[in-house]
């Protein structure tokens, strides 16, 4: 069984509350914020693992992010991967959702055979959710989101179980096809500090436009159907007022405000 | 190419032949940008067996509604519904199409956006139409800390989510409805995906959460299960609903369902009363759209004193009691007085 799994380095959520923004560019200013992989990429790997270990073949994790981002991702070969791809290039910057899984499926085409893609079913940063689903669509092969449990089947098939709003659903799916995981699937293994180091001494992939052989006009910014006008820090709405002294004066305090702001129940 | 395209489509979403809230709130926010734009409002209802919905869409707001009705919908499975949509889109060319972020909505608007070339900007909190008559779609980034303006310059149709209960439901009008019925037998042909089984779960504890009006969540600063007690008695008080941050539940104190944050439930209620909770990123990301938050913390440097509405620095044992008491008594006189 061939895995392809699909992660993206996101800014470390602990310094999301003071993110840079650059007052002429409106851009984000993201040097210096490390780097880390969110819960469900790693759950998309280790669910890929876990299938790997048990019936044998190969995992390789495929990612579409800036060169920096080449120190989080030996995190990926310290888990178990067996090989990892960093598709990286100047003219994939600024890129949507559509762009990103454009060349996320031409690297997956280019790697050759695979049965299986696993994503994470959000990114942390973002969240759109969006690039699974789209990928499948680039290679023209089914995908199934918020999968909570995924069970091989003979004759090239699985049977996944996937959250609906209102409970679950269990389907069966021809491979190969994308995956995408919800929370909850499993409990991703930790790396060890030992497991990092020996990663280190591994080789990690780079391609970029040219390996690729993508066309120039769907990648990045240009090759983006969704632009942003416009980012800005939202104002900080909340008033904070803070109620200190005897316990009795501020619970009265607090009901006080909490009727005139409407919010107690009737 | 952008200006073969007209008017504003809302995916009316169906399970079990239950129409689901958030198209009807699409549909009242659909009213506002098609006013804006001069144009027309249309509701895409697939199923099978649902054509009795179309009155209803229309109530709320719908000019004409687009039925795909046939066996092969009954079902949600996702090539089916791009097929219906692709193929729909191509005739009659919408230049919004909106979906609710539903478990279908975000399963089945990103595959149309590829099959279709176009952008799609997943969870907005609000949607207007730019003097240039583009969509101007805002979405929060980064847990809420940026908001972004995306915009779709030059594909059509221009695609977008919205969650549930992000946008009002609007009116209801009776009006007779005008249907048009869509091309249903690309749906017919063989899908890769089979549908076994579908399970409709009792609701789980988690659920009500989400919907709750008064939510009191506990942190690991509550300190132990029987401390725990303390912020169930205050729930229950208040009639409202118990969260939890991942600590708290990864001490046993509160079940996984009650988890609120990055990796839980996202809560919109009028009141969030927190409780021992530090105030960390990945549980503030899921009370952002609270009305008014109340943080209890005894650490007068907690992080979560910067993103509240009122803070009471003080033990919570020494708070909440009291707190409880109060509710209590506001409640008896209430019901003495009527």
């Amino acid at each position: 069984m061939k895995i392809v799994v699909c992660v993206k380095p996101i800014p470390d959520p602990s310094y999301w509350a003071r993110l840079p923004l650059d007052p002429k560019t409106h851009t984000l200013r993201r040097e210096g914020i490390p780097n880390v992989l969110g819960l469900l990429d790693k759950c998309a790997l280790e669910e890929a693992l876990r299938i790997r270990d048990s019936c044998g073949g190969k995992v390789t994790v495929v990612s579409m992010a800036p060169l920096s981002t080449l120190g989080t991702l030996y995190q990926t070969l310290a888990m178990g991967a067996d090989e990892v791809v960093l598709l990286s290039d100047r003219c994939f910057a600024g890129a949507d959702t559509l762009a990103t899984s454009y060349v996320l499926a031409t690297a997956i085409k280019k790697l050759g055979q695979y049965h299986l893609v696993l994503c994470g079913d959000k990114s942390l940063d973002v969240g759109t959710g969006q690039v699974a689903p789209q990928v499948a669509e680039f290679l023209a092969i089914p995908h199934v989101c918020h999968v909570l449990k995924i069970d091989l089947l003979d004759g090239g098939r699985v049977r996944v179980k996937a959250k609906t709003d209102d409970g679950h659903i269990i389907l069966e799916t021809d491979l190969p096809a994308v995956l995408a995981v919800h929370r909850g699937i499993n409990q991703p293994r930790l790396v060890s500090l030992m497991g990092l180091v020996a990663a280190r001494e591994r080789e990690i992939k780079v391609w970029g436009a040219s390996d690729l052989e993508v066309d120039p006009a769907r990648v990045g910014l240009v090759g983006s159907p969704t632009q942003v006008a416009q980012v800005f820090a939202p104002q900080r709405r909340r008033r904070g007022e803070l109620l200190q002294g005897e316990a009795e004066e501020m619970v009265r305090s607090l009901m006080a405000r909490l009727e005139q702001a409407g919010v107690m129940p009737t | 190419m952008a200006k073969d395209y007209r008017g504003v489509w809302v995916f009316a979403e169906q399970r079990k032949r239950r129409l689901q809230d958030v198209g009807l709130e699409l549909l009242g926010e659909g009213r506002k940008l098609a006013h804006k734009m001069d144009t027309e409002l249309g509701a895409i209802l697939i199923g099978y067996q649902v054509g009795a919905f179309a009155e209803e869409l229309t109530a709320y707001g719908a000019d004409k509604v687009y039925l795909a009705d046939s066996p092969a919908l009954e079902v949600y499975r996702n090539e089916p519904y791009t097929r219906v949509l692709e193929r729909a889109v191509m005739e009659h060319k919408p230049e919004i199409l909106l979906f609710g972020a539903t478990a279908t909505g975000t399963d089945l608007a990103p595959r149309l956006a590829a099959r279709l070339g176009t952008g799609l900007t997943a969870d907005c909190i609000q949607l207007d139409i730019d003097e240039q008559g583009r969509l101007l779609q805002t979405v929060p980034a980064f847990g809420g800390n940026l908001m972004a303006q995306v915009i779709c310059p030059k594909h059509r149709p221009q695609m977008a989510t919205v969650r549930p209960g992000v946008m009002g439901k609007p009116e209801r009008k009776a009006r007779r409805a005008v249907v048009q019925a869509l091309d249903t037998s690309v749906a017919e042909q063989g899908a890769a995906v089979r549908v076994l089984e579908t399970v409709v779960m009792p609701e789980e504890r988690g659920a009500a959460l989400e919907r709750a009006d008064v939510v009191v969540g506990g942190g690991w600063g509550v300190g132990g299960h029987q401390e725990w007690g303390l912020v169930v008695r205050l729930a229950n008080a208040l009639g409202g609903e118990v969260g939890a941050t991942r600590p708290a539940a990864d001490e046993g104190w509160a079940s996984e369902e009650q988890m609120i944050g990055q990796s839980g439930k996202v809560i919109r209620p009028q009141l969030y009363i927190a409780i021992g909770i530090s105030g960390a990123i990945q549980h503030m990301v899921g009370v952002q759209e609270a009305k008014i938050i109340v943080a209890i913390n005894n650490n007068p440097a907690a992080p979560i004193f910067k993103e509240i509405d009122i803070g009471l620095v003080a033990d919570f044992k020494d708070i909440v009691p009291r707190l409880i008491e109060e509710v209590e008594r506001r409640r008896a006189g209430e019901e003495a007085a009527g």
